[in-house]
């Protein structure tokens, strides 16, 4: 029987993008640091594995491209829900040519793509919420109110909710999704208050789990066949305490990943891949 | 969705013309008389109808007398030769959801429910509540017919066509007792999606139009449908080849589905829709941008394009109001903000904005409500009297689960709005050979009674609410329980000046009364400067009452309360550190309110309604402020609201309650809630309710009740030492409500309300309905009672009265299950959500049992007033695999009224047992209600200690009139 808006946290495909060279030194960050390439591939390279092979997602991988020293990041590029595929219009200007790859990648997978040509709607991926009832897109330094609309309209079935990303990169710097109805956010004024006003916005009703750290609540949650409840969270070197929180969780499949490189050009767990549930088209 | 605007006019229109065709070949049209022939457009018809009388007006040209257009199903028909003089009869002709009209001919001056009831009939349709009658006006707006009005004075001009669709969607569908409601539900969608004013995806649109082609066609069959089949049917409003060809895809694989069970599956997609149940209405903001205004079950949502901008659920909301083409919202002050603010937005005009407000009155009071509010008082007249009357969703799930019938027969095949080609003839619905039963509700009541005591009512709704709000509140420190009646006994005193409830929708010229325009007051947020002073005490108690509860460092108040509440933690205590994200309105609102209660209440001086609320040693003390509350009339009963609330089991909504206070079951929710919070378990598997109701200052009905009162808690004891369940010490939540006008009323009746409540086990309450006692008054008082979730109303009819009910209520909850382990937290957590859903089959409880057993058995009904005319509630059972079980003892002495209730129910091996007493105080004014009342909570307490109060109503009432419309 065919439902909707079931099977949050199934995926079976994941893409990713290799890391240019030029992401140590000209990929976008919102504070200086130094980056560590050798150190970044790793990560990465543990990332995919995860994903692909502990996991057991078919793994789309994209090749890098040196003039686009973000597109690793490849969230930011699509937003997939369903079977539908929204191509961004990302809202650096430099990172717009990224969308190109990912749009024939999705293609390939047989998705409906939906293309955001308006010139005046930027969105990034990392703006997006997506919590299995409903949408929250933060308005933010990259995302404008009419790449929400475009959102929007690209997913009818849901509501789509605008929430002010006063501070940090992305709404999805400080949260994401940590399971059915489950909200991961971090205890900063500012992303306390974005919850806040997510349950405002909100018909439904969600659980949270608060962690200390912002960027620790970054994390990417999957229900797999045979896996149960997965959770990808920022490692116990990076964030002690909010490791912590993690470890508490029951019934999780916990797979701590390291990203301790890729967090210096704003990149956090969820930026690194585009998830994809195959099996639940219609 | 439904929108105000004509988007689904395109729909519509076609249908009605073909309807006619089918006009014809139903039989059971007869009703639709020869007159009125198919060949007669409605447009036409007046002229062909013209000759009874001379038109005096436009309208009358339509008139028809009845010998010409004798109906026969027409009451009316009945003395055909008198009529034909004296009665002018109109011919209706009514687009109804599967495409087809229904003729009939109606006396010029019927009201429109007389209307809705022979369409009602005409569709074999029990569970009405949710639908209505929409008439086009001459913008071709859709404005709904008011049942209480006549008809003539809705319809100022044009023939009288009206269309029957869905008014109230309900949030879960698959809680409608009836298949064919869910049918008629399933209708109204498809046109919805069909129009565009349901958006969805194209998946969306492939997996409802595959449910809805087996639902109308039933299993896939190449041979006998063709391969074409599919295209005459409409699904989408821009149907493609694709999209029939998925729909076909998915039709096959349905094989053996019944139809009953693909409109489950129609509507368990549908209403996962974002704008599902939404009313859209065009407006703007301050600043000029357009915006759209969306009034649905939850509350109003704002959207810019397809965005949702804002959202304000009801509990946010404390008026609504409309001067001109205004339409304003005050909204309760967030967490952080001192005042609360209005927010207005301009409508395209008068007509527009009067349409939004009454619209929101309307969803308000059905989705929030336990019972409709009383309509303003006459003398207040300045502003419009238009409530809500009809039943709410809570009374209406009572009535219906009362339905005792074989499912009637459900003719699907001739929904020919979205066929194009079929012309099937027909009448959509086949004659049940069960004889239905017109009136549910009476004949519920009826089914009731006749089971003798064991009423096996459900309202699983109430359950899932009051297990929220146990999780939800945090007792406060030992507040006594006197308190609680001295603030009431100035309540009574104060009201007088409520002025403020009443609408002023009609002013709209005055400008110093914007705001009262029209208002609907959903929360009351003026109490009586006297009250103010014991408010402030109260806020002051409560807010040390958090101060000093254990809690995590750094957590906002409300946060350790939900960190702390063992339902919101799925995980246990091992996880501690998921948290109950409450929607804002709910959860944030608590702290929130209760730092603007003081200053909002002072500004107002009307009706104050307060909380306080005691737990153990520990007080918690909220004030509410509801004067015209429950939104509406500050005169309203509000005793109905105690239990009742229960029955909007929406989760979210539950929460949202609390902060509301706008139903007093929000107050016992926030009195369970502590009680879970302090504790951080909260397990409740039985509830004992014991409610007595005690009429006049002697407490001689307090021996009777007695017996029962001791048991539960003997029993709450009991199981507390066995269980090793962590108990929570009983609390005393006195809910006080007064509610006075200054008035010439002549008489006042007082009912003072205690309900013990002792929860042995946890399960879900199920609201049982129970008709307490009947004021032996000058029969100016009629209650109700629902026992647990029952609501009692206090309705004098004439004469103004005031009532004031204290209730009391009592937990002690214990498990059999076994230890208050983070497991049962899991399990008590998954029941509130689960709750509307489950149905057990009944187990008998032995702790519960005991209680009861006990108990003499005197009688139950359930008997529901609403100031429009008498309705029967009835408790029933909405799951048949919940059993509960309600008895009601009642003693009267002169001027009082005892009752003992005590309802049992058993769910998922999960028992609890109630106990309630209740007692009323009815009389005269001479009467010293204030004295009374405390007496009686004195004398009450000091039999059951842990009795506590969970609401004191003072209730007061003028004559009620029924049926005015704001016009």
């Amino acid at each position: 029987m065919a439902g909707l808006m079931s099977g949050f946290g199934h995926y079976t495909h994941a893409v990713v993008r290799g890391i240019p060279a030029s992401l140590a030194k000209e990929a976008l960050r919102s504070c200086q640091a130094e980056v560590d390439l050798a150190e970044a591939r790793r990560e990465h390279e543990e990332y995919v594995e995860v994903l692909g092979t502990r996991l057991g997602l078919e793994v789309v991988e994209l090749p890098a491209d040196e003039s686009l020293p973000d597109c690793v990041f490849v969230e930011d590029a699509a937003v997939v829900c369903g079977d539908t595929a929204l191509i961004t219009r990302p809202g650096a200007e430099s990172r717009r040519r990224e969308t190109e790859t990912m749009k024939s990648a999705l293609k390939e997978l047989n998705l409906n793509i939906v293309e955001m040509t308006d010139e005046k709607a930027t969105l990034d991926g990392g703006d997006v919420l997506f919590t299995g009832r409903e949408f929250f897109v933060g308005l933010s330094k990259r995302t404008n109110q009419r790449g929400a609309e475009i959102l929007a309209d690209a997913f009818k079935d849901y509501a789509v909710s605008t929430v002010p990303v006063l501070e940090g990169l992305h709404l999805k710097s400080f949260c994401s999704m940590g399971g059915p109805g489950l909200i991961v956010i971090g205890s900063s004024e500012p992303a306390q208050k974005a919850l806040k006003i997510m349950q405002q916005m909100s018909d439904h009703r969600y659980d949270k789990l608060t962690v200390p750290d912002d960027l620790a609540a970054n994390c990417i949650y999957m229900n797999l066949p045979n896996k149960g409840h997965v959770l990808l969270h920022p490692t116990a070197e990076q964030y002690p305490e909010s490791a912590k929180v993690f470890e508490k969780l029951k019934d999780y499949m916990l797979i701590p990943v390291c990203n301790m490189q890729k967090v210096k050009v704003d990149g956090a767990l969820t930026c690194c891949s585009v998830l994809i549930n195959k099996k639940a088209n219609i | 969705m439904t929108s105000e605007s004509g988007a689904d006019s395109e729909a519509k229109q076609p249908r009605e013309n073909k309807e006619t065709e089918k006009e014809k070949g139903k039989a059971k049209a007869a009703a639709a008389a020869e007159p009125a022939s198919p060949q007669n457009q409605p447009e036409q018809f007046p002229a062909a109808a013209g000759h009874s009388t001379p038109a005096r007006k436009e309208q009358e040209q339509q008139e028809v007398d009845q010998v010409s257009h004798r109906s026969s199903i027409s009451r009316l028909s009945r003395s055909p030769l008198k009529g034909v003089k004296k009665t002018k009869i109109m011919e209706c002709k009514v687009a109804l959801l599967d495409g087809s009209d229904f003729t009939l001919n109606l006396e010029k001056r019927a009201r429109g429910h007389v209307l809705f009831d022979k369409i009602c009939e005409h569709l074999n349709l029990l569970e009405k509540d949710y639908f209505g009658i929409t008439c086009r006006d001459v913008e071709n707006q859709k404005n709904w017919i008011d049942p209480g009005k006549e008809l003539k004075k809705q319809i100022r001009t044009g023939p009288w066509n009206f269309a029957f669709n869905v008014k109230f969607y309900p949030p879960d569908p698959a809680q409608l007792t009836e298949d064919i409601t869910r049918y008629y539900l399933c209708l109204q969608l498809r046109d919805d999606v069909v129009s565009g004013r349901l958006p969805c995806s194209f998946a969306t649109h492939t997996v409802l139009g595959s449910y809805a082609v087996q639902s109308e066609l039933g299993d896939y069959d190449p041979e006998e449908l063709g391969s074409d089949y599919i295209s005459e049917l409409r699904f989408a409003p821009n149907q493609t080849k694709e999209l029939e060809e998925k729909v076909m895809e998915l039709h096959k694989t349905y094989k053996g589905m019944t139809p009953a069970e693909a409109e489950i599956h129609f509507l368990e997609n549908a209403k996962k829709l974002s704008m599902y149940g939404v009313d859209l209405h065009h407006a703007k903001d301050s600043e000029g941008v357009e915006i759209m205004l969306g009034v649905c079950s939850s509350g109003l949502l704002i959207y810019r394009d397809r965005l949702r901008i804002n959202r304000f659920a009801w509990p946010k909301i404390l008026k609504i109001s409309y001067k001109r083409n205004n339409f304003y919202i005050k909204i309760r002050p967030g967490e952080f903000e001192q005042f609360e603010s209005t927010i207005g937005f301009k409508l395209p005009n008068h007509r527009a904005a009067k349409r939004l407000w009454k619209v929101c009155v309307e969803h308000h009071t059905f989705f929030r409500l336990v019972s409709p509010e009383s309509q303003p008082k006459k003398f207040l007249s300045l502003g419009s009297k238009f409530r809500y009357s009809g039943r709410t969703q809570a009374q209406s799930r009572r009535a219906s689960s009362m339905i005792n019938r074989l499912a009637p027969l459900v003719e699907r095949s001739s929904s020919k709005r979205y066929n194009m080609s079929l012309s099937l003839d027909g009448a959509p619905i086949a004659e049940n050979h069960e004889t239905p039963m017109k009136d549910s509700a009476a004949a519920g009541a009826a089914k009731i009674l006749t089971k003798g005591d064991l009423i096996t009512t459900v309202t699983t709704e109430k359950k899932a609410e009051e297990e929220k709000a146990e999780q939800e509140d945090a007792p406060t420190d030992a507040a006594e329980t006197q308190e609680p009646t001295t603030p009431l006994r100035h309540d009574t005193k104060t009201d007088s000046e409520q002025t403020d409830f009443a609408f002023d929708g009609e002013m709209t010229a005055t400008e110093s009364d914007a705001d009262d325009d029209s208002e609907m007051r959903t929360q009351d947020t003026s109490p009586p400067e006297e009250m103010l002073k014991h408010q402030t005490n109260i806020s002051e108690l409560k807010r040390s009452f958090l101060e000093t509860g254990e809690s995590s460092p750094g957590l906002t108040e409300w946060e350790k309360r939900l960190s702390s509440s063992p339902a919101h933690s799925p995980r246990g205590d091992e996880a501690p550190m998921i948290e109950p994200l409450e929607l804002q309105d709910t959860k944030d609102e608590p702290p929130a309110s209760e730092e603007t209660k003081e200053e909002v209440e002072p500004k107002t001086t009307k009706a104050a309604e307060y909380l306080v609320k005691y737990v153990g040693d520990s007080v918690a003390t909220d004030l509410a402020s509801s004067s015209g509350l429950h939104g509406i009339s500050p005169s309203t009963t509000m005793d109905d609201d105690v239990f009742m609330d229960g029955t909007l089991r929406e989760v979210d909504e539950v929460a949202e309650r609390e902060e509301i206070k706008v139903s007093p079951g929000a107050v016992r929710q926030e009195v369970y809630q502590a009680i879970s919070d302090k504790k951080g378990t909260l397990i409740i598997l039985k509830e004992a309710d014991d409610k007595v109701d005690a009429e006049g200052k002697e407490t001689g009905a307090a021996g009777e009740e007695e017996e029962p009162a001791l048991r539960g808690e003997a029993e709450g004891g009991e199981n507390e030492a066995v269980m090793g369940v962590e108990i929570w010490s009983p609390k005393m939540e006195a809910n006080g409500v007064t509610q006075i006008k200054g008035t010439d009323s002549p008489k006042k009746a007082m009912a003072s309300w205690i309900s013990e409540v002792v929860k042995t086990e946890a399960t879900e309450v199920v609201g049982a309905s129970t008709k307490a006692s009947d004021a032996p008054q000058p029969g100016e008082e009629v209650q109700t009672e629902q026992s647990k979730s029952g609501p009692s109303q206090i309705t004098p009819p004439e004469s103004s009265t005031t009532s004031l009910a204290v209730s009391t209520l009592g937990w002690v909850p214990s498990s059999e299950k076994g230890p208050p382990e983070p497991e049962e937290k899991v399990v008590v957590a998954t029941e509130t959500e689960a709750a509307p859903a489950e149905s057990t089959g009944p187990t008998g409880c032995d702790v519960v049992e005991v209680g009861t057993k006990e108990v003499p058995v005197v009688h139950t009904e359930t008997k529901t007033i609403t100031y429009e005319s008498a309705e029967v509630e009835t408790n029933g059972d909405v799951d048949p695999g919940v059993l509960l079980s309600a008895q009601t003892i009642t003693s009267e002495t002169t001027s009082t009224t005892t009752t003992t209730h005590i309802t049992k129910t058993v769910k998922g091996g999960i028992s609890e047992t109630r106990i309630e007493k209740r007692i009323v105080i009815t009389g005269d004014t001479d009467i010293d209600h204030d004295q009374a009342l405390a007496q009686a909570i004195k004398e009450a307490k000091e039999q059951h200690p842990d009795m506590s109060v969970t609401k004191v109503v003072v209730h007061k009432e003028t004559e009620i009139t029924p049926e005015e419309g704001e016009d």
